[in-house]
């Protein structure tokens, strides 16, 4: 992972550093567009004429450029939640789990307190879909700081139980009386919908990801917890010798992972549906994960590949339409590229410091 | 509860645990060989959709059986070269072969979905066909699953009383020492991973050919990351992965049983039965069981030269 993350060397500066890394990521990614090309050639497929079509949709008109970034806000929000426990050596793949749990808690919320105004409804929402979250997350946080489990094992499997109880919950309880043919909540009311931007589905949600971010890069950089991340990442053991204590850390950094996750939840089903359904997230979690592997935990990778899965993602929903692609092939783009960063072919390396 | 219906139980516990059971025994020889392969789910994926593929086409499902085990053994082998020939992170890799089994199964399979096959012929295993309450029960299985019991057989002998087995566990326990006796611990890791592959075919084939007759987008559930949390249950032991593999298999047989039975309990909720199981399974053992793990298991063969 370390080997896409450009180390600072003595002389260069921080624009050439950038620099670096940006020419780093194209080249990774034209690597893999063209293993990805083959594989669809095999396929029967036009591969340029599949990616001419995502081009077109989602740089060529403001509307499908407005549906990239809608795309990238829940992506920023669960890499950071994969990133962060990344840091301290915790893989977190629970992300979509994590995400379900705080859309559900946060619904909970829109469908309880519907006479809230929406400055005292929003922030309860964030709040319940970060706890939804973060109390997902403290499961396998628990068995991992006790010795007992691998979190690695324990999120993967948890994955398959979050969507089952919202899904309940749709059918059950929450299901609006409305509507039969689709299950799904009731509307939430006005005050618990994220405000979007200039009459495009792009919500608050993208500010408060790109705060995230910035919190991230900063605590990671400047703070004593930064620091102290860095040393349990750089070898556990001299770290607990040195009296960080590994245990709180293991659990407070997955639970604050699975509040990103949750946070992620909730702006989906406020910002973007206004209600709860099931399945409504297409694997969030899951590429969260790739692209917190693909920037190595990065803020600015990470930055930019949420934008390029996104616009991946974007691709597919028009490729699913006119080329019958299904829409798991995103997975399959954003895999092979995985494999070229872990595989680090020598031309990759370039000056490691 | 009728005799008829505790068979019927039973008879389902074993259809849906044998494609776990195959898969955890690709998954005990990996970790034996000192893999750990997170990607397995993928690897199921992929021979699933590759195998219904094939039977759909040429109409014959053992055609089909062996094309899921070939496609099993291939997707491996790309794991193999990341891990050992490129020294990759085995997780990450592993995670990574997964993302790429959801895409490469959907595009294989898009043209199939929705296809049913007829899948392969089940019968009563002919001794037992005498047995009153048998022959009228469901109590007729498919190929795949009486091959079953000669494989548990076949893998315990080639893991504990051949050479390679004894080559395959000194690798997964010191790879440098076992490169110092003589042996090429890239080479057997290598082939361990195709067999690894092609047993996951075997049963991709199982879930998709002979026992659901369908595909459809991650049909797998799940079942690659059970296999995992199953084979720190059956300490690394191919047998003891039968008892595991019938435990889930149970626990989804009971989930239907509950459903037929007209209990109240939605159905999204037994849906979630067999991995909370799989939790408490882990839970349970994970912590008394690692002493039992191969010494070097996920750690990368850095080479001698």
């Amino acid at each position: 992972m370390s080997q896409i993350t450009s180390t600072p060397s003595r002389s260069s500066t921080s624009v050439l550093i950038a620099v670096q890394v940006i020419v780093r990521y194209l080249f990774i990614f034209l690597i893999a567009l063209v293993l990805f090309g083959m594989i669809l050639v095999i396929a029967g497929k036009n591969p340029l004429a599949a990616i001419s079509d995502t081009l077109s949709f989602t740089l060529g008109s403001t509307f499908g450029f407005s549906e990239v970034i809608v795309k990238m806000i829940p992506l920023v929000f669960t890499a950071i939640a994969v990133a962060l426990p990344s840091r301290v050596v915790l893989i977190n793949v629970g992300a979509e789990g994590q995400l379900y749990m705080g859309a559900w808690l946060a619904a909970w919320g829109a469908l309880t307190f519907t006479s809230l105004p929406a400055w005292a409804l929003l922030p309860l929402m964030a709040l319940l879909g970060m706890i939804g979250g973060s109390l997902w997350a403290l499961i396998p946080a628990f068995l991992r700081a006790r010795g007992l489990v691998n979190e690695t094992i324990t999120t993967l499997l948890m994955n398959y139980v979050a969507p089952s109880i919202v899904t309940f919950f749709i059918y059950g309880p929450w299901r609006s009386r409305g509507d039969a043919l689709f299950p799904q909540t009731a509307d939430f009311v006005p005050a618990a919908r994220l405000p979007a931007f200039f009459g495009t589905r792009v919500h608050f949600g993208l500010i408060l990801a790109l705060i995230l971010l910035v919190l991230y890069w900063f605590i990671m950089k400047y703070t004593r917890w930064g620091l102290e991340m860095r040393a349990i990442g750089g070898n556990p053991q001299a770290a607990r010798r040195n009296g960080i204590p590994l245990t709180t850390y293991i659990i407070v950094i997955m639970c604050l992972g699975g509040a990103f996750a949750g946070l992620a939840g909730m702006s989906e089903i406020s910002g973007i549906h206004g209600r709860l359904r099931p399945g409504f997230s297409p694997g969030f979690g899951y590429m969260g994960f790739l692209i917190s592997w693909l920037s190595g935990g990065n803020p600015i990778g990470i930055l930019i590949m949420s934008f390029v899965a996104a616009l991946i993602s974007a691709g597919a929903d028009i490729l699913q339409i006119n080329q019958g692609l299904p829409y798991a092939v995103v997975n399959l783009l954003l895999a092979i590229t995985l494999f070229v960063v872990l595989a680090h072919p020598t031309f990759l390396k370039g000056k490691k410091a | 509860m009728s005799l008829l219906s505790i068979l019927g139980v039973i008879s389902s516990a074993i259809f849906s645990g044998t494609s776990l059971l195959y898969t955890t025994w690709g998954e005990i020889l990996d970790e034996r060989a000192g893999i750990v392969n997170l990607g397995l789910e993928g690897v199921l994926l992929v021979s699933a959709s590759t195998g219904f593929a094939v039977a759909a086409r040429s109409g014959n499902p053992y055609i089909g059986v062996l094309a899921a085990m070939l496609a099993g053994g291939l997707m491996n082998l790309l794991f193999g070269f990341m891990v050992i020939t490129r020294r990759a992170n085995q997780l990450a890799s592993g995670l990574a072969l997964m993302f790429f089994g959801f895409g490469l199964s959907a595009l294989i399979g898009k043209p199939y979905t929705g296809t049913m096959i007829k899948g392969m012929p089940r019968f009563i295993f002919p001794g037992l066909a005498g047995i009153p309450a048998l022959s009228t029960s469901q109590f007729k299985f498919d190929v795949l699953i009486y091959l079953a019991v000669p494989i548990t057989i076949l893998i315990w002998w080639l893991l504990f009383r051949t050479r390679w087995g004894l080559s395959l566990r000194a690798v997964g326990e010191n790879a440098n020492t076992a490169f110092a006796a003589g042996y090429n611990p890239r080479l057997i890791q290598y082939q361990t991973l195709f067999v690894c592959g092609l047993l996951t075919g075997l049963g991709a084939a199982h879930l998709s050919i002979a026992w659901t007759m369908t595909w459809a987008e991650y049909m797998t559930a799940g079942r690659g990351f059970i296999a995992v949390a199953l084979v720190i249950f059956s300490k690394w032991h191919p047998v003891r992965a039968i008892a595991g593999a019938l435990l889930f298999g149970g626990a989804v047989a009971f989930q239907l049983l509950l459903q037929a039975m007209g209990i109240a309990i939605s159905p999204f909720l037994l849906d979630t039965i067999p991995y909370i199981l799989t939790l408490l399974v882990l839970i349970a053992w994970g912590g008394t069981r690692r002493h039992a793990a191969p010494a070097s298991l996920g750690r990368v063969y850095q080479g001698s030269e």
